[in-house]
């Protein structure tokens, strides 16, 4: 600590000088079982409070969880009326996973008030400019366009990389164009309906964007056409 | 060897005269990271006083009982479990913010400043000086995450606490918000803070040494 202090360079005394304090007696000589009973204690307590607070807190931290998860659905699907969520076990959509079984993966389908389906909301994480990346997106099956894109998670650069969830014509860009995505510069873009307009100074995070969503498709998109088919 | 520093004095000095930030250069890995914005500054000023506090409370409690070999362990293990309790709450209580201070809340945990108050004074004071010295020391942090958030925000954001301060016209500077600002930022407020106390020192006549200054002297 007190290297820490000394850093300053000037003659400045160190703040954490003993207060006033008797000069410490020679350090008797303590038995290895009362150091082993304090660090129990003292472990065992803490697990306790631990364990308590994760009791209290957890409730509202799962419940903040799939707030957020609902709205993130609402918004790539541009609020439907209701979805199913479904399950990817053993290379297939299914709304009822064998009991005990971690799914891989889930998607949520979502229909109008009229029963139409409106389409896929696909979660997928990759790693971004500094950290994964997690975002959410509409999938539109028939038309194979995408509806919405929104990010979940992210730690990109603030001001740069952050543009790909805050800058909203970046956002926007998600809003009807073709799979599979190709990112362009704005400059170069031809009008094509598979592009997006890439953030300048972002290059990387707004590929990772469209990475996520052709490689979920790339990865998915045979099940989604199975699992309609068989629905239909 | 300085004189025992009356109650008041342990309850102030932590505020500014030994700021903890500002002056002994602790706990300098948060006051860079989050101070990006007034909120964040706040946010971690708050769970570090927590932590702080409660660390202090229970060491200078349990300080007679704390075997010398492994009183370092049994400190890190107490800031760990309080650490840990803010981490959860914050996340239950405030999302968002907890989503912006990312791993820096578990960072508190090697805090230099908290472990630091605990070896060099907790552990030696009674239980109420050991909270007063807690209270001012977590305070000054807090005044010292505050500022930065605030010279950050205002320049890089062109907002305070969130309220755009300037016309539509300000192009943020953002390399403000970026970790260099945090190096700029601190830079200067420590440039300003050393001009300050040495001007001072010149003009004080012969005799009365100003402040902080008399009482590095003295110890």
């Amino acid at each position: 600590m007190s290297g820490a202090g000394a850093g300053n360079g000037e003659k400045r005394v160190l703040p954490q000088a003993p207060e006033g304090a008797p000069p410490a007696p020679e350090p008797k000589e303590v038995p290895a079982w009362r150091l082993l009973l304090t660090l129990g204690a003292a472990g065992a307590l803490a697990g306790l409070l631990i364990v308590f607070v994760y009791q209290v807190t957890q409730p509202r931290i799962q419940a903040y969880k799939a707030m957020m998860l609902r709205l993130a659905v609402s918004e790539v699907l541009r609020a439907p009326a209701r979805w199913d969520t479904l399950y990817v076990y053993e290379g297939a959509l299914t709304a009822t996973p064998p009991e005990g079984v971690v799914a891989e993966d889930t998607v949520f389908l979502g229909y109008r008030e009229d029963g139409i389906r409106v389409g896929f909301a696909i979660t997928g994480a990759e790693p971004g400019f500094q950290d994964f990346i997690e975002l959410i997106f509409g999938y539109d099956a028939e038309t194979s366009t995408v509806i919405g894109m929104k990010v979940l998670s992210s730690k990109e650069t603030p001001g740069l990389g952050d543009k790909i969830e805050k800058d909203s014509a970046f956002v926007a860009e998600f809003e009807g164009p073709e799979v599979p995505l190709q990112g362009v510069k704005a400059a170069r873009a031809t009008g094509a309906a598979n592009e997006v307009d890439m953030i300048t100074g972002a290059t990387i995070s707004s590929r990772t964007v469209i990475g996520i969503i052709n490689h979920q498709l790339e990865r998915l998109g045979p099940m989604l056409e199975a699992y309609l088919e068989e629905a239909s | 060897m300085p004189r025992k520093a009356t109650s008041g004095q342990v309850f102030t000095r932590g505020m500014w005269r030994e700021n903890p930030v500002l002056i002994q250069m602790l706990g300098l890995c948060p006051a860079l990271a989050v101070t990006n914005t007034v909120v964040n500054g706040l946010a971690m000023g708050l769970a570090t006083f927590f932590v702080l506090f409660c660390s202090s409370l229970l060491v200078s409690t349990f300080r007679k009982l704390i075997p010398q070999e492994v009183r370092i362990s049994t400190y890190i293990l107490i800031i760990a479990t309080f650490v840990t309790i803010a981490d959860m709450t914050l996340e239950a209580m405030v999302p968002e913010i907890h989503k912006a201070l990312g791993a820096f809340i578990a960072l508190i945990v090697v805090n230099c400043m908290i472990l630091g108050r605990q070896e060099a004074f907790a552990s030696k004071n009674t239980v109420g000086r050991s909270l007063l010295d807690a209270v001012g020391t977590g305070i000054g942090f807090i005044i010292a995450l505050l500022l930065m958030g605030a010279i950050r925000e205002v320049l890089g954001y062109g907002t305070f606490v969130g309220i755009p301060i300037y016309g539509a016209n300000y192009e943020p500077w953002i390399i403000f918000i970026l970790p260099p600002g945090g190096f700029f930022t601190i830079g200067f407020i420590l440039l300003a803070l050393n001009w300050w106390e040495r001007r001072k020192l010149e003009r004080a006549r012969p005799g009365e040494v100003p402040g902080r200054i008399a009482v590095e002297r003295a110890a």
